[in-house]
């Protein structure tokens, strides 16, 4: 007799050194982070820097070639082990949403209930269905319904079968820049309500701030830095991670002691030690928030181009030593090209690198 | 806690059976066309003079000839009746656009048969001038069809739907915008066909008139029976009347020359249709509305090739089967039966190797499994003549040593194993026909995304419940439409079933050859009629395919 599984939430996946690669070619190296129970984590980075390969290696569908993947104290994955994609309660939505076109939404959604007596089947169906707003579509077929309709499809069906853990590769990259607009905040809504961890996979960083609790930013095959929305885009700690989020310059600058720098803006101070010696040459990152049009101050560039934001203005402002930087204004701060504008800096914490 | 201890996997090896699987079959079908090679390579120089000095020069000015008269035949054919039905609007171009593939069904050798018996000396063409006029036998002039010119028309009516194909996916994929672009740009109607439509399309009616021409040079029937020599029936004249396996395989080289920069040719437009592609989907398409003689004249133009390469042959053949023909029926039936079983084995075996080709590629795209599906699928290009000639040379050579060695150890005398068997004809089919078969196998399997079977074993499917439950459900159409494709196939063949077929084993196809050498070509009929309309299924499939995509957006 069967019975529906116990809804067992994850406690933790941990990655340890995970290293991934085919015929030799290492596309993942030492990757290593943690999610915790009910978290949304995001594997963010340019494409081709290998988040994909390591989704599709947490799912089941790659074999390490070093490292290992656990599952609450479990391993999953290792170079000499693997636990079969279909048995690790591991859901999976896909960039091409993949939905079976020869099934109704409904087969769709109960593909992965098979093991469920029927009638608690169709009641997680039709729970579902209304969960992602698709009541009344049960019969329908995929290719009668819209993209974001069919990603909400997809959904369902990933998390019918209740997975410890969702992963979602590029879920959203296929619809237009509404739908997507729409449709995250109401897939972490459905994530949160089902108090299910999951893994997003994207190379847009609104997407993942927007979705995601925890950000790991990748490059290259390696993941420079795991952190909340918030830490990743303040708290940079590699120059990929600190040029790849926001928008942001290098403005040189020199080491004049423990929480201090010159730089063409005048000596800035930090509110934390910076650790690097005196007189070393650095680029300190300023964000365009960080650099405030303030008619006082002594620091002047003048301006090369301008974009009106509605509540604000982003000038792209040349110093007099010839580095270009951003700077906002408020809106009612119009000036025009060529003029020069007063320049004041308002930083924090201090964020630099050895200069390159 | 799950406990995931018995469920171990050691990293299983990444399907290494169809990889093996796939090299397998790669290898043995290619056997064929390395005999050939070979026997080329060590054919002494003597049969080299020989040939070259008695009848290569024919051979290579008729194949030419063939060549150069089908090719302008099918071009001047098939790309103004595929701009007429995309472009043009006009009465009755919905049904003429599908009708132009009708002559597709009728094999050359069929067509040629059916108007020799119509035009010829005693047939009722000529009776009817000469009882009109009273002239006699030589005191009037009229076309000889069992020529070379003759060929060229045969073939080009039955082979110009290939360009027509091409040339019209090649005009409905253009954007509409590009041709509106020009004609803001100052160009007239005219002058944006000659300077944009017609170069966009070229890599596509070069790649339709390569497929055209390969056909050419793998037709048997129409030349052997216009007594027209080419390489294909001077292949099997020399392995017949002379048993000269050197030499044929020397003419088959010469050949295989031919067809290979024709096989370049085709690849290379392939590849530029790619480049030409704009991408981008058009919205509609509007066509040019055609009125009063301009629009009389298109569909006279387009109903001309429908009825000479299909209503009127298929009508005699009709007429002459059932009125004229004497066919025992049982006779009849036993020809059916033996083609019908024979083509069905033949796409039950093409169609299960493709797929298992198909998967292997799927599965493991490394370059050997890919080398592999690519050898395995040479056999298109490759005219029956002479995969029969190395299907058969092979095989006799492993009967002789199996004979010899059975005789040795028994002292028994056996039979042939292999060569004048059914295998060996279902072999020569398997090399001939696979690359139809996979094309569609791997059409079909193109379109159950990896995505779709990652979406499957992650919600807790093993993969043969993957297989059970996705694939076959998804496959089925396509599969079915390649086993569909090779039968058809099968039953037209002509040249490697009259040489590999076993002693007294008759097929429509051979039968009806044999007929219409005999000169009872109102007795050929009925099994010609047959292959027809047998061959109108998958145009029909064809056609739907077509119209059902013109409905869209294509």
């Amino acid at each position: 007799m069967t019975s529906i599984p116990l809804h067992k939430t994850l406690k933790d996946m941990t990655l340890t050194n995970v290293s991934v690669g085919y015929d030799g070619d290492v596309v993942v190296k030492r990757a290593a982070f943690q999610l915790l129970e009910g978290q949304i984590g995001c594997l963010l980075g340019p494409s081709g820097c290998g988040k994909s390969t390591l989704l599709r290696a947490i799912a089941g569908f790659e074999t390490l070639m070093a490292g290992e993947i656990r599952m609450d104290d479990q391993v999953i994955s290792s170079p000499s082990f693997s636990v079969n994609p279909e048995n690790r309660s591991i859901g999976m939505v896909f960039q091409d949403i993949a939905l079976f076109p020869h099934l109704s939404i409904a087969e769709n959604i109960a593909f992965g209930l098979s093991d469920w007596p029927k009638a608690s089947a169709e009641e997680r169906v039709a729970y579902l269905l209304e969960l992602v707003g698709l009541a009344g579509f049960q019969s329908r077929y995929p290719h009668s319904l819209s993209g974001g309709q069919q990603q909400r499809v997809a959904l369902a069906r990933a998390i019918a079968p209740k997975p410890k853990l969702l992963l979602m590769d590029e879920p959203f990259s296929g619809l237009d820049a509404k739908l997507r607009e729409e449709l995250v905040p109401d897939i972490r809504e459905i994530l949160k309500h089902e108090k299910m961890s999951a893994l997003l996979v994207t190379h847009d960083q609104m997407e993942a701030f927007a979705m995601a609790d925890q950000v790991s930013v990748m490059d290259a095959g390696v993941i420079h830095q795991t952190g909340t929305p918030y830490q990743i885009y303040h708290e940079p700690e590699t120059r990929f991670v600190a040029s790849f989020i926001g928008h942001g310059d290098f403005l040189p600058a020199t080491v004049c002691g423990a929480d201090c720098v010159h730089s063409d803006l005048g000596t800035i101070r930090g509110d934390l030690d910076h650790g690097f010696a005196d007189n070393t040459q650095v680029d300190l990152l300023v964000r365009p928030d960080d650099i405030l049009h303030d008619d006082d101050s002594e620091f002047v560039g003048v301006i090369v181009s301008k974009w009106f934001r509605g509540s604000h203005f982003l000038y792209r402002v040349k110093l007099s030593s010839g580095k270009v930087v951003y700077c906002f204004a408020s809106s009612h701060h119009n000036h025009a090209i060529g003029q020069e504008i007063g320049l004041t800096v308002h930083l924090d914490h201090l964020v630099m690198f050895p200069r390159q | 806690m799950a406990d995931f201890a018995h469920l171990t996997v050691v990293r299983k090896p990444k399907s290494n059976w169809l990889k093996v699987s796939a090299i397998l079959i790669a290898a043995i079908l290619a056997l064929p066309i390395l005999v050939v090679l070979v026997n080329v390579l060590i054919g002494d120089g003597d049969v080299w003079h020989h040939l070259y000095q008695t009848v290569l020069a024919e051979y290579i000015s008729n194949s030419l000839l063939l060549m150069l008269g089908v090719g302008i035949g099918v071009l001047v054919i098939g790309v103004p009746c595929a701009w007429l039905t995309s472009m043009c609007d006009f009465r009755g171009r919905a049904f003429l656009s599908w009708a132009l593939l009708l002559p597709m069904a009728v094999p050359a050798y069929i067509i040629a048969y059916t108007y020799t018996g119509v035009l010829d000396f005693a047939g009722p063409v000529q009776t009817f001038i000469r009882d009109m006029t009273d002239w006699r036998y030589g005191e009037y002039w009229f076309f000889e069809v069992r020529s070379l010119g003759g060929a060229v028309v045969m073939l080009t009516l039955v082979l110009y739907p290939y360009v027509y194909l091409m040339s019209r996916a090649a005009f409905l994929e253009q954007s509409e915008n590009t041709l509106e672009v020009s004609r803001t740009l100052g160009y007239s109607g005219r002058a944006a066909f000659f300077k944009l439509a017609l170069p966009l399309a070229r890599p596509a009616i070069v790649t339709g008139l390569s497929l055209a021409l390969m056909e050419t040079l793998a037709d048997y029937g129409t030349v052997q029976y216009f007594s027209v020599n080419t390489f294909t029936t001077g292949i099997l004249r020399t392995f017949y009347g002379f048993g000269d396996v050197a030499a044929a395989s020397q003419l088959a080289g010469v050949l295989l020359m031919f067809v290979t920069a024709l096989i370049l040719l085709e690849r290379y437009s392939r590849h530029r249709i790619r480049y030409h592609a704009s991408g981008l989907k058009k919205a509609s398409n509007r066509r040019m509305k055609l009125k009063g003689g301009r629009a009389f004249l298109a569909s006279v133009f387009c109903w001309l090739p429908i009825c000479v390469g299909f209503l009127i042959p298929v009508s005699v053949l009709a007429f002459w089967a059932m009125f004229k023909a004497e066919m025992p029926g049982t006779n009849f039936i036993q020809l059916a039966w033996n083609s019908f079983y024979l083509a069905a084995m033949a796409s039950l075996i093409v169609v299960s190797l493709a797929l298992v080709l198909s998967y292997a590629i799927r599965l493991n795209n490394g370059r050997s499994v890919k080398a592999s599906v690519g050898i395995a699928g040479l056999g298109y290009a490759l005219p029956g003549t002479i995969i029969a000639i190395g299907t058969i040379v092979p095989l006799a050579w492993l009967d002789h040593r199996i004979i010899d060695l059975v005789t040795y150890y028994s002292g028994e005398k056996i039979g042939l194993v292999f060569s004048g068997t059914l295998f060996a004809l279902l072999f020569a089919y398997t090399v001939r026909f696979m690359a139809v078969s996979l094309g569609a196998v791997q059409n079909g399997l193109g379109k159950i995304k990896p995505s779709m079977d990652m979406a499957g074993r992650s919600l807790g499917m093993s993969p043969f419940k993957v297989l059970a439950r996705i694939h076959i459900p998804l496959l089925k159409g396509s599969v079915l439409t390649a086993m569909l494709i090779v039968f058809v196939d099968v039953l037209k063949e002509l040249p490697a079933t009259l040489v590999l077929r076993p002693f007294n084993f008759n097929t429509l196809a051979v039968r009806a050859f044999e007929l219409a050498s005999d000169e009872r070509l109102v007795d050929a009929a009925p099994a010609s009629l047959m292959i027809v309309l047998v061959g109108l299924v998958p145009v029909i499939l064809l056609s739907r395919s077509i119209s059902s995509n013109t409905g869209r957006s294509r």
